[in-house]
């Protein structure tokens, strides 16, 4: 009999296994993970996908202008005579660019702010999370564009501008959860054997305050996504880069609307909704597996009738 | 009483912000590279009296501030100027007298431009805003209600979409096919050349102009409006004393109505207030695509011909309007939640 029990051993709760099991359950964040890494390998393996080389020198003619799709380009061309379906395989390096490096600096400036305030508290979380309060008030849109507009419109410019004005919620967020795993009792006793701010910052703090961060990074990568797009739609890119956001800006203002190019218009915007889908299911999903909170309510039919918190 | 202090202190905090924006406003434009000494005088055909006389008239002449001449490149100047005839209090002094400068481009008060964008983004804003809300606010509670059915995931699902949707894309995409199914005007807000008869064909040309930005910024912001107002009730909806309501043999109609609609509310209106501030800065994509005459447009065409007092004005009032905005959100709220004043 004992056999029976023990066959049946629950699964692990701890560690990345335990992590895996409990995500693998969830549908978003599988779905999102997966819409992500199909991204990333194209991204990686743009040169062997893209039938075409968009930045070859061709032989324009009348007839390539907005060529409808065909067998050999089974997306069409654009205003230049480019292959379509190349250029998009190949917008998807910018975006992805731009989605991690400009999160990783608004994760990193957030990140620094909120612990800093969270701890040491008193004046120096007064004035910082003043300060962060200034800055949230202030419009992104705006203020990258004008930013933007005042330097030169280069892939750095822009993946620095996105990060550094993305980074409020992250900080307040960081904070919070500071604030309130500081209070418990194995920092203190952390303290009463002597480990000095840094050490409990490093061992105690940032371990508790990690998965919060991860499921923030997600987001802020599908945000400075958008942000790249609508930047480079609004023409603020470097034109040498080949971005989804400018191929629409292209697109949009050399006349593919009267053209009827559908196809033009139509395939970077999906590309953007794709990779930023992706990025959002997997950020809702991961904080439902790593923050379990509401599972049903007391209107819902059924035996989840009463309400159940899990891990409050 | 505590209620006033609370006011003052918000009251305060708002002045504050708005004096931090101005001098951010100021400084932006003089510390990065494209700075407007030069900008608006590029041509290289100009003779230097030409240039002098340009700077004279834009102000440009005199130095920055107190013991700097210039801050792109940074040159250090006379500390013993007085500090009245500095290029920062001539601009502060300006604003006090709601002048924004001159367009390089048009060469027209800036005030002037812009007041005339304003209420033309005002007007999209303001039917599209009511629409998102009234339906996010309807579909939101349908969703909490019916909270992990196949109702409630497909509204899960399409907000998600909807929030994913580059805004701007959504514009093209709803132009492209409106204008060509539908035969919907492509862009401005009145028909160019039209003589109108009456004053109701004249509103009429208008709405139809209205209908499809009107469409994409209600997309935009209906997932947003749901999603809250989903969580919102949801919240509510586990609170205890719905059970009691439950147990008592309320309706879920009457429990909805009387119990959770009222509380669910609280974070639904903070969220109006502040999205009121920032659609007046998100008009961009959807000005820019439609060609719509206001701040949005006016942004993205300055953008354009470098026209940096139209750019400088234009974030000014977009930001002192969220400012307001997140204000009145804060006072409402803390009107609305006596909680909050017992702080």
């Amino acid at each position: 009999m004992s056999a029976v029990i023990t066959s049946k051993a629950p699964p692990p709760a701890t560690g990345f296994l335990g992590f895996w099991h409990t995500f693998r359950r969830n549908k978003m964040a599988v779905v999102g993970l997966f819409m992500l890494v199909m991204a990333i390998l194209t991204a990686l393996f743009a040169p062997q996908l893209a039938p075409y080389d968009p930045k070859a020198i061709t032989r324009v003619t009348i007839e390539d202008i907005y060529a409808r799709p065909s067998a050999a380009h089974w997306l069409g061309k654009d205003d230049a005579g480019r292959d379509v379906l190349s250029s998009f395989i190949y917008g998807s390096r910018v975006s992805l660019i731009v989605g991690f490096f400009a999160s990783m600096i608004s994760i990193f400036i957030g990140g620094v702010i909120g612990i800093v305030a969270g701890f040491y508290g008193g004046r120096v979380e007064n004035l910082l999370m003043r300060f962060t309060d200034v800055m949230l008030v202030i419009p992104d849109l705006p203020l990258t564009v004008v930013i933007v507009a005042l330097t030169k419109p280069s892939l750095f410019n822009i993946i620095f501008v996105i990060g550094i004005v993305g980074w409020t919620g992250t900080a307040r967020l960081v904070r919070s959860q500071t604030l309130a795993v500081k209070e418990r009792k194995f920092v203190l006793r952390a303290r009463a054997i002597g480990a000095g701010n840094l050490h409990i910052i490093r061992y105690h703090i940032l371990p508790l305050v990690l998965p919060l961060l991860v499921v923030n990074t997600v987001l802020i990568i599908s945000l400075a996504i958008l942000n790249e797009s609508t930047l480079s739609f609004l023409g603020l890119s470097d034109p040498t880069t080949l971005s989804w956001g400018q191929m629409l800006n292209f697109a949009f203002t050399r006349g593919a609307m009267s053209a009827g190019a559908w196809w033009v218009l139509v395939t970077p915007g999906l590309g953007i909704v794709w990779l930023v889908l992706g990025c959002t299911l997997l950020g809702q999903g991961l904080e439902q597996v790593l923050n379990p909170r509401l599972e049903a309510h007391h209107l819902a039919a059924g035996p989840g009738m009463v309400a159940r918190r899990l891990g409050d | 009483m505590r209620y006033f202090r609370i006011v003052l202190r918000k009251l305060a905090w708002a002045v504050f912000t708005v004096v931090f924006v101005i001098c951010l406003n100021f400084f932006l434009f003089r510390v990065l590279p494209g700075d407007p000494a030069r900008a608006g005088i590029r041509d290289p055909r100009l003779t230097r009296q030409a240039i002098e006389a340009i700077q004279v008239r834009f102000g440009l002449d005199k130095p920055v501030i107190n013991c700097v001449e210039s801050l792109n490149p940074f040159t250090p100047g006379d500390c013993l100027i007085n500090p009245l005839q500095t290029q920062f209090f001539i601009y502060v002094s300006n604003l006090l007298r709601g002048e924004l400068g001159i367009s390089y481009h048009s060469n027209r008060p800036v005030a002037t431009i812009l007041r005339e964008q304003l209420w033309n983004t005002i007007l999209l804003i303001g039917v599209a805003q009511v629409l998102a809300i009234v339906l996010g606010m309807t579909l939101g509670i349908a969703a909490a209600w019916k909270a992990r059915t196949p109702i409630d995931y497909l509204a899960l699902l399409g907000s998600l979409m909807a929030w994913s949707l580059p805004t701007f894309w959504l514009g093209i995409i709803l132009l492209f096919w409106g204008s060509t199914s539908l035969g919907l005007p492509t862009a401005g807000k009145s028909t160019p050349g039209a003589n109108y008869a009456t004053l109701w064909q004249q509103w009429a040309d208008l709405g139809r102009h209205l209908i499809l930005p009107t469409l994409t910024y209600t997309i935009v912001f209906l997932g947003e409006y749901m999603l809250i107002m989903r969580s919102a009730v949801l919240d509510v909806l586990s609170e205890d004393y719905i059970l009691t309501a439950k147990a008592k043999g309320l309706s879920t109609f009457q429990i909805l109505k009387d119990h959770a609609l009222q509380n669910a509310m609280l974070p639904m209106v903070t969220i109006i207030a502040l999205n009121l501030g920032f659609t007046v800065a998100g008009a961009i994509q959807i000005e820019s695509v439609f060609s719509w005459p206001g701040l949005g447009k006016a942004i993205f065409d300055a953008v354009g011909r470098r026209d940096y007092p139209v750019l400088q004005g234009a974030f000014l009032l977009i930001a002192v309007a969220v400012i307001l905005a997140n204000l009145i959100a804060d006072l409402f709220y803390s009107y609305l939640d006596p909680r909050v004043q017992t702080e």
